[in-house]
């Protein structure tokens, strides 16, 4: 490597690090109990116990709690069943109308059912009643800031650059060790001279999984483009032939637990998981849309939405996802680590913290930078040359 | 690359080498738990365990090593 490109490159490893570090500091921090947010999510749970029922015991109608969850509720919405495969319970998602939950995400609420006994468990407040979760003040930090679109493309932004402060890394790596030993850690000299043989030593060992994590970070912050994307071609297209037929009202609906079951049905071997009702925006005007996924560790986060129609309760069609949320349903368990139960999630955390230190030992170089460091006076052995620290 | 030969210099391969053998075996284990359950988590637990086990027997070797370090410059 030349001088001049080994200049250009401590020149990008700096810069792109100096912008990232402060959030991606903070990401890795929220992060660490993200990781774990299934079972802190359990522990902080304080919802009444599931009746205990033998295995294989039939789950409650659909047919039944929604029928239950608008006796609670008269007159308002159902925006969408969740039944979780996982443990018995059922999530009936309601809101005061569609007009409200569009004006207001918040207005919706949410009721738990116990799946085999059709009993409630917990009623969440509305949303913005209920204030936020420890577990989701941290995804709103992890993610974006407290301020949705905007955050998750500016943190996908930071992401970005870390990635490039990784691939940079690598790069200036090699004229640093020439005359190491991979793995040397010399504590002879100054502190400076440990802590940049342990950066280079902590982020070379862990770089494969910083940039896996790191681009399917990046890939997750795109996450509510690409749907709009989707939303605006394929499912556009898709419900074109259909016209401008009303929303179904609530006695038009044929039976959601029917629609889930022919949903079953069309896809012997699948999964499915949530029933999203027609009116909803996440969701078509007129068909009840079935989430449905695999049972293998990699097929399970490969979902495909089943159309039903909502007034005669045939089966529409079998959707087909396109090559770009299939690349985000992969990317999820390798930016969440929750593909390979809590030893997994253990080595994701330890990851995370050996992440931290590479952050911070970074920030500690430049801060106590030699002068001279990607300004023009840079040697392949600069370590080695660094009793002036300042 | 420069046109520096000093003796003890090492060439790309051999800098790059370790490295290049960690990032496979930690794809391998994230690929791993993707392909199965069962044991085939246990191998990705035990592949994602090496760079971590890596980082622990080098950063200990660095602390027991003598005041005159193992720099050769």
């Amino acid at each position: 490597m030349t001088q001049a490109s080994l200049r250009r490159w401590l020149w990008v490893h700096k810069w792109a690090s100096l912008v990232c570090t402060s959030f991606l500091l903070v990401i890795c921090i929220t992060g660490l109990p993200l990781v774990f947010r299934d079972e802190i999510g359990d522990w902080l749970d304080d919802s009444l116990p599931y009746a205990s029922a033998p295995d294989g015991t039939a789950n409650v109608s659909l047919d039944r709690l929604a029928a239950t969850a608008r006796q609670m509720y008269p007159g308002e919405i159902i925006g969408s069943i969740f039944v979780d495969d996982d443990e018995p319970k059922v999530m009936v998602a309601m809101a005061p109308s569609w007009v409200a939950y569009n004006a207001d995400r918040k207005s919706a609420h949410w009721i738990k059912f116990d799946a085999n006994t059709g009993k409630v468990l917990k009623q969440s407040k509305s949303f913005s009643g209920d204030g936020r979760s420890f577990l989701d003040v941290m995804l709103s930090l992890h993610r974006d800031l407290f301020v949705g679109l905007p955050g998750e493309l500016f943190m996908g932004l930071m992401a970005l650059l870390f990635v490039a402060a990784i691939v940079s890394g690598v790069v200036v790596y090699a004229p640093f060790m020439r005359r190491l030993d991979f793995g040397t850690v010399r504590r002879d000299r100054s502190p400076r001279r440990t802590w940049l043989d342990l950066h280079n030593l902590l982020g070379i060992v862990t770089v494969a999984w910083t940039l896996v994590v790191g681009i399917t970070g990046v890939i997750n912050e795109l996450s509510t483009p690409l749907f709009a994307l989707w939303q605006m071609t394929d499912v556009k297209a898709m419900l074109a032939p259909l016209g401008d037929k009303p929303v179904p009202a609530e006695s038009e609906l044929s039976s959601p637990q029917a629609a889930y079951d022919t949903a079953r049905a069309a896809l012997p071997g699948m999964v499915a998981t949530s029933v999203v009702f027609p009116g909803s925006p996440f969701g078509s005007p007129y068909h009840y849309l079935i989430w449905t996924k695999g049972q293998q560790p990699l097929t399970s986060r490969l979902f495909s939405p089943v159309l039903v129609d909502a007034r005669t309760g045939a089966l529409v069609s079998v959707v087909s996802m396109p090559w770009y949320l299939r690349t985000l349903e992969v990317s999820r368990p390798l930016h969440f680590g929750d593909y390979g139960g809590l030893p997994l999630k253990i080595i994701w955390a330890l990851l995370d913290l050996v992440t931290i230190a590479v952050l911070g030992s970074g920030l500690y170089l430049w801060l106590r930078r030699e002068v001279g460091f990607g300004t023009g006076r840079v040697h392949a052995h600069a370590p080695q040359t660094n009793s002036a620290a300042t | 690359m420069t046109a520096d030969k000093a003796p003890s210099r090492r060439t790309l391969r051999q800098v790059f080498a370790a490295p290049l053998a960690l990032a496979l075996v930690t794809v391998a284990g994230l690929l791993a738990a993707l392909a199965g359950d069962g044991a085939w988590d246990a191998l990705s637990w035990i592949a994602l365990g090496i760079p971590l086990a890596t980082l622990v027997v080098f950063v200990s070797l660095s602390g027991r090593s003598s005041p005159s370090g193992q720099g050769n410059h």
